[in-house]
C-alpha cells in the first residue's frame, strides 16, 4: 500500500498489485531451457504469481515464453513441477 | 406525524426500530439477555414484514465478521450481542471500525465471566471502549427505540460503527409502554444505505483490508481517530433532524435538575430512572441535588460536560463496571471533564450492581444524603453484603 492510493479505512483501488514489483524478494531465479521444453504448460498452471508469460505461436497455439522476473518471487515451484527438468533455479547473481 | 402506543420490552423495541428501517442483513447468534432482539426480529421476518436477509451464524465472531462483509458490500447490516458474545467478537471489533463500516450493533449489557452470571452490569461494553466504536447507553425501551433509529443515520454519516447499549433484563426484558412512529417516516428519516464504499461494484473494483506497513499504517489509524473528533458536529446535525422529524431531542447526555444542583450524581442507563425518583423526593425537601446521565459514551464530549458540571460542589459517579488496579471507566471520564476547571470539584467514585445486584432507591437516597450532610459513604462498593 502506498500513501498516494489510500482511501477511507485504508481501502484501495483494484489491481494495485501491479504496482508492487515482488521480483526483488527473490534470491534464486528460474532459468528456462526453451530447447528442452515440451510445452506441457504445467509451470504456467502452477505458478502462484502468474509469471510464466504465454503467447500464440505461428500455428495459433499458446506456448510459454520467458519468465516475468519483475514479479517472480523465486519460489521454485516451476522447477519442481517441470517433467523434463528444463527449469533450473540458480542464485540471482549467477547465470 | 402519527405515533402509536405499543407495549414492548427493550429488546423488542430495538427490533421494532430495525424492522421499520428494514435492514438488508441481520446476522444472528443468540445470547442472553440480547435474545429478545433477534427472537422478535425472526418473528417479523417470518411474518413477511421485512425483506432482510437473516444469516444464522455459528458464533458471535462469525456474526460480526458476516456483517463486516455485508456492510462493505453496500448492505445496511446489523448484529446484536452481549457479554461473552461481545468478548468473542473482540478480535473483529477493530476490523469493523478500521474499515469504517457503519454497523449498528445493539448490546444488552451483561456481566462477564468468571464467575458466570447472566445479569446486568456494564463490564462487557466497558471492555470494548477504545476499539473505534461509538457507544450510546439507553435508559429505557423508548430511548433504545429512538436511539436505534438515530444510530443508523449517525453511523452512516460519520462512517463509524455504533453500539446501542441497554441494561440486560432491566431494559431488555421489562415491558414498557412506548411511543412508536410510522414506518414510512422512519424509513424516510434513515434514507438509503450510505456505505463508505461498495465491494461489489464491479465498475469500480477495490480491495479492502490490504496489508499496511509502517509507511502507511499510522496515517490510516489517525484518520480514524480524527473521525471521532467530527462526531460531535454530525451528532448535533442528526439530532436536529431527529427533533424535526419525531419531535424529540437526543443529546450527548441528559440533565435532570442539574442547573442549580450542588450535589450531582452521574449514572448511566436504567439506574437513572430510580435515581430521578430520589432526586424528586430530595428536591421536595429543598435539597439541591441533580442527575447527569451520559448517553453518548464514545466519543465522550468532554467540553460539554465541564460546562454543565462546573457549578457543582460534589459529583458522585456511579459505575456499573470496575477497572481493577485502575479506576472505574465512567469516573475517569467525569474526572477528566472537570479537572481543567479553576474551582476544585470533588469527584467520588462508587461501583454498584455488578452481576445484577439491585441498587434500591433507598440506597441512592442514603448515598446522596451522606454528601449533603458532609459525611460521604466511605465504602466504594455499594450494596455489598456485610
Amino acid at each position: 500500500m502506498t500513501k498516494e492510493n489510500k482511501k477511507i479505512g485504508g481501502v484501495l483501488e483494484g489491481g494495485t498489485s501491479k504496482q508492487y514489483s515482488t521480483g526483488n524478494w527473490r534470491h534464486k531465479k528460474p532459468i528456462w531451457d526453451s530447447k528442452r521444453c515440451v510445452q506441457c504448460m504445467l509451470c504456467y498452471v502452477y505458478c502462484p504469481d502468474n509469471c510464466i508469460l504465454v503467447k500464440k505461436n505461428k500455428d495459433g497455439k499458446l506456448v510459454r515464453t520467458e519468465t516475468d522476473l519483475e514479479f517472480c518471487k523465486g519460489c521454485g515451484i516451476c522447477e519442481k513441477v517441470c517433467p523434463v527438468k528444463c527449469i533450473k533455479m540458480v542464485e540471482e547473481d549467477k547465470e | 406525524m402519527k405515533t402509536k402506543k405499543t407495549a414492548l420490552n427493550g429488546g423488542e423495541a430495538i427490533s421494532y426500530a430495525i424492522k421499520q428501517v428494514d435492514v438488508d442483513v441481520f446476522a444472528m447468534y443468540p445470547i442472553t439477555p440480547q435474545t429478545p432482539i433477534i427472537e422478535s426480529y425472526a418473528n417479523h421476518h417470518n411474518n413477511g414484514e421485512v425483506t432482510t436477509e437473516l444469516i444464522l451464524v455459528e458464533s458471535e465472531h462469525s456474526a460480526l465478521s458476516t456483517v463486516i462483509g455485508s456492510a462493505a458490500s453496500g448492505a445496511r447490516s446489523v448484529t446484536a450481542t452481549a457479554s461473552q458474545g461481545l468478548m468473542y467478537m473482540y478480535e473483529v471489533l477493530s476490523v469493523a471500525s478500521g474499515l469504517r463500516l457503519p454497523i449498528v450493533m445493539p448490546v444488552a449489557n451483561r456481566a462477564i465471566s468468571a464467575p458466570i452470571n447472566i445479569h446486568c452490569d456494564h463490564s462487557d461494553a466497558m471492555a470494548c471502549l477504545d476499539q473505534g466504536w461509538m457507544m450510546a447507553f439507553c435508559e429505557s425501551a423508548q430511548e433504545a427505540y429512538d436511539m436505534t433509529i438515530f444510530a443508523f443515520k449517525l453511523a452512516e454519516k460519520v462512517s463509524l460503527p455504533i453500539m446501542v447499549c441497554i441494561d440486560g433484563f432491566y431494559t431488555s426484558h421489562n415491558l414498557e409502554n412506548l411511543e412508536t412512529y410510522e414506518d414510512k417516516v422512519v424509513k424516510k428519516f434513515v434514507g438509503d444505505y450510505k456505505g463508505p464504499y461498495n465491494l461489489l461494484d464491479t465498475k469500480k473494483p477495490i480491495s479492502i483490508g490490504a496489508l499496511s506497513l509502517p509507511n502507511t499504517f499510522f496515517e490510516i489509524k489517525v484518520e480514524l481517530f480524527k473521525a471521532f473528533d467530527d462526531v460531535e458536529k454530525d451528532f448535533l446535525e442528526v439530532s436536529k433532524d431527529f427533533e424535526k422529524t419525531f419531535g424529540k431531542k437526543i443529546n450527548f447526555f441528559e440533565e435532570y435538575k442539574v442547573k442549580d444542583a450542588e450535589v450531582v450524581i452521574v449514572v448511566m442507563s436504567s439506574t437513572a430512572q430510580s435515581t430521578k425518583n430520589v432526586i424528586d423526593k430530595l428536591r421536595k425537601e429543598r435539597k439541591k441535588v441533580g442527575l447527569l446521565r451520559p448517553i453518548l459514551f464514545r466519543p465522550f464530549v468532554y467540553s460539554k460536560y465541564l460546562n454543565t458540571l462546573k457549578k457543582a460542589k460534589e459529583i458522585i459517579v456511579l459505575d456499573r463496571a470496575e477497572g481493577p488496579g485502575s479506576s472505574s471507566p465512567l469516573y475517569k471520564e467525569i474526572k477528566l471533564s472537570v479537572c481543567d476547571n479553576d474551582k476544585k470539584i470533588n469527584v467520588t467514585s462508587y461501583v454498584f450492581g455488578l452481576g445484577g445486584r439491585d441498587l434500591f432507591e433507598k440506597d441512592i437516597e442514603e448515598l446522596l444524603n451522606g454528601f449533603i450532610k458532609g459525611k460521604p459513604n466511605k465504602e466504594k462498593y455499594l450494596g455489598l453484603k456485610k
